[in-house]
């Protein structure tokens, strides 16, 4: 077989493998979709306990109509926004700081170590008590949830900076701040993206969390209310909303990701 | 004329069980223009001598004289070390500008080592886009660029292919020789430096010491791939091989 035609049914072998993953992930969906729709018109499953796909779709129309679907997935946008961009700021600050004192970061150790294991949720109750039952309080609580993991795994990163680049810089007689903005910051440019990725969905946790403790708006708010009122419609009809806002973010982040990412 | 002097120089590494001493009672004279290369079985101290004299560490006792005012010290490393964001150029030019010496002078001058030694057409080029060899003369550049009068290589070689090592090796002494720089490099490879230094000076085990010191006289000396065909490169070799020898076992 000449070269060229092996080429050929290499790419085609590749293609069809493709086909045959999206395929089959489509076709997961649907039939779960249809069987769910099926069994609950045939009264096998309870659509009081479980809803159904048109019942959720009906909610959410409705929702639209009612001019309540913009506004609540506004109010967890912006508390997601808003909490991630503070939590990624304050996290890559507070590691470079780490890194600038290792008398500070050895004493601050046990504490991070602790705060970091500590389920946050915990802190619920007191964050309510101290920042208001109002958004601060939602904001606070996906802050403390991101921030921390951000610090410990930016400042691993830093930390990790390739030895002889340092030596270089000092045989330069560069002085820290040189050190820091000409290689251990672009070193680590592939660190901080990944630890933005988590951050992101941890500030989705952090966000949910607090709407479902203290809120009047939000997706979080929406699914605590429906669960109030034994209403499920509403409830799937939340989560339903919430997933397809993960997927939009996350899928803003990779494309980001790929612009900024170097392959060296 | 003298350009370094190393008297009596010693350095202890502190851990937390014991005192480590690596180098004991070194002395030397460096000379403007010589290409001095130190040698000596792994993990006896080599690269502290150079770290020392660069400024990365502090000794332990000794002095270390500078013979001529404001004395510069240029660095090569086993690793290029090269910024994988930063393209030839701006690789070359890292050293001037964190010493704010980013003038069009300065760059006029890196331009024309970049040229001089083949690597014009690569100044946008990123390292990833050069093979090993390239890399290491950029890298060498990029230490000449601040204008050293003592370069300092540890083992700079050691990272490259047999080939390549043998090649840049040739490049590397043919830069030095141009720019008359003076050197001294460290180095495992007994060949290598016999191939490329006016004097080899051998060390001991830990605690380092002075084990021997040989001038390298060679007819018709040239490059070092060259002088490794030379008669008497066979007999420096194995009188340095003795005298590391003893001490590996």
């Amino acid at each position: 077989m000449k070269a060229k035609e092996e080429h050929k049914k290499y790419l085609k072998n590749i293609k069809w493998q493709n086909i045959k993953v999206i395929t089959s992930q489509i076709l997961i969906f649907i039939v779960f979709m249809v069987s769910w729709q099926i069994l609950s018109d045939k009264g096998v499953i309870n659509t009081f306990l479980c809803s159904s796909p048109k019942k959720v779709l009906e909610t959410i129309i409705s929702l639209y109509k009612s001019n309540d679907l913009l506004i609540h997935v506004w109010v967890t946008l912006k508390e997601i926004l808003i909490s991630f961009g503070l939590g990624s700021i304050i996290g890559i600050i507070f590691a470079a700081i780490l890194w600038w004192s290792p008398f500070l970061s050895k004493v601050l150790d046990p504490y991070l170590t602790i705060l970091n294991s500590l389920p946050k949720v915990s802190l619920g109750p007191i964050i309510i008590i101290w920042a208001g039952a109002n958004q601060n309080s939602i904001i606070l609580m996906a802050l403390l949830i991101s921030t921390i993991s951000t610090i410990i795994s930016v400042y691993v990163g830093f930390k990790h900076t390739n030895k002889t680049s340092i030596k270089l810089l000092k045989s330069f007689n560069a002085n820290k701040f040189q050190i820091f903005i000409k290689a251990v910051l672009p070193y680590n440019i592939n660190t901080i993206i990944s630890s933005l990725k988590i951050n992101l969905s941890m500030t989705f946790v952090g966000v949910i969390m607090g709407e479902l403790l203290v809120s009047k708006q939000g997706l979080g708010y929406l699914i605590n209310y429906g669960s109030q009122v034994f209403n499920t419609n509403l409830v799937i009809a939340g989560v339903v909303l919430l997933g397809i806002l993960t997927s939009i973010l996350y899928f803003l982040i990779l494309f980001i990701e790929n612009k900024l990412k170097k392959e060296w | 004329m003298e350009l370094l002097e190393i008297k009596e120089l010693s350095k202890n590494y502190l851990t937390k069980k014991q005192v480590i001493c690596a180098i004991k009672n070194i002395n030397l004279l460096i000379k403007e223009n010589q290409f001095i290369a130190l040698v000596g079985p792994s993990g006896c101290g080599k690269s502290t001598i150079l770290s020392i004299i660069g400024g990365l560490e502090k000794k332990s006792s000794g002095q270390i004289n500078f013979m001529k005012k404001n004395l510069k010290v240029g660095y090569m490393f086993q690793e290029d070390a090269l910024f994988p964001w930063l393209n030839v150029l701006d690789n070359c030019m890292l050293g001037l500008k964190i010493q704010n010496k980013e003038t069009k002078e300065n760059k006029k001058y890196v331009k024309t080592l970049l040229k001089k030694y083949g690597l014009s057409s690569f100044e946008k080029s990123y390292p990833k886009e050069l093979s090993g060899g390239m890399r290491q003369r950029v890298a060498l550049i990029r230490t000449l660029a601040t204008k050293p009068d003592i370069l300092l290589l540890d083992e700079p070689f050691s990272a490259l292919d047999y080939q390549t090592r043998i090649t840049v090796s040739d490049d590397v002494f043919k830069i030095i020789k141009q720019e008359k720089k003076t050197a001294l490099m460290v180095s495992h490879d007994i060949n290598e430096a016999i191939s490329m230094a006016d004097k080899v000076i051998v060390l001991s085990n830990r605690p380092s010491i002075i084990k021997n010191v040989y001038e390298i006289k060679m007819e018709n000396k040239s490059t070092p791939s060259e002088n490794r065909k030379n008669k008497k490169f066979n007999e420096y070799y194995n009188l340095i091989w003795k005298d590391l020898d003893h001490y590996e076992s």
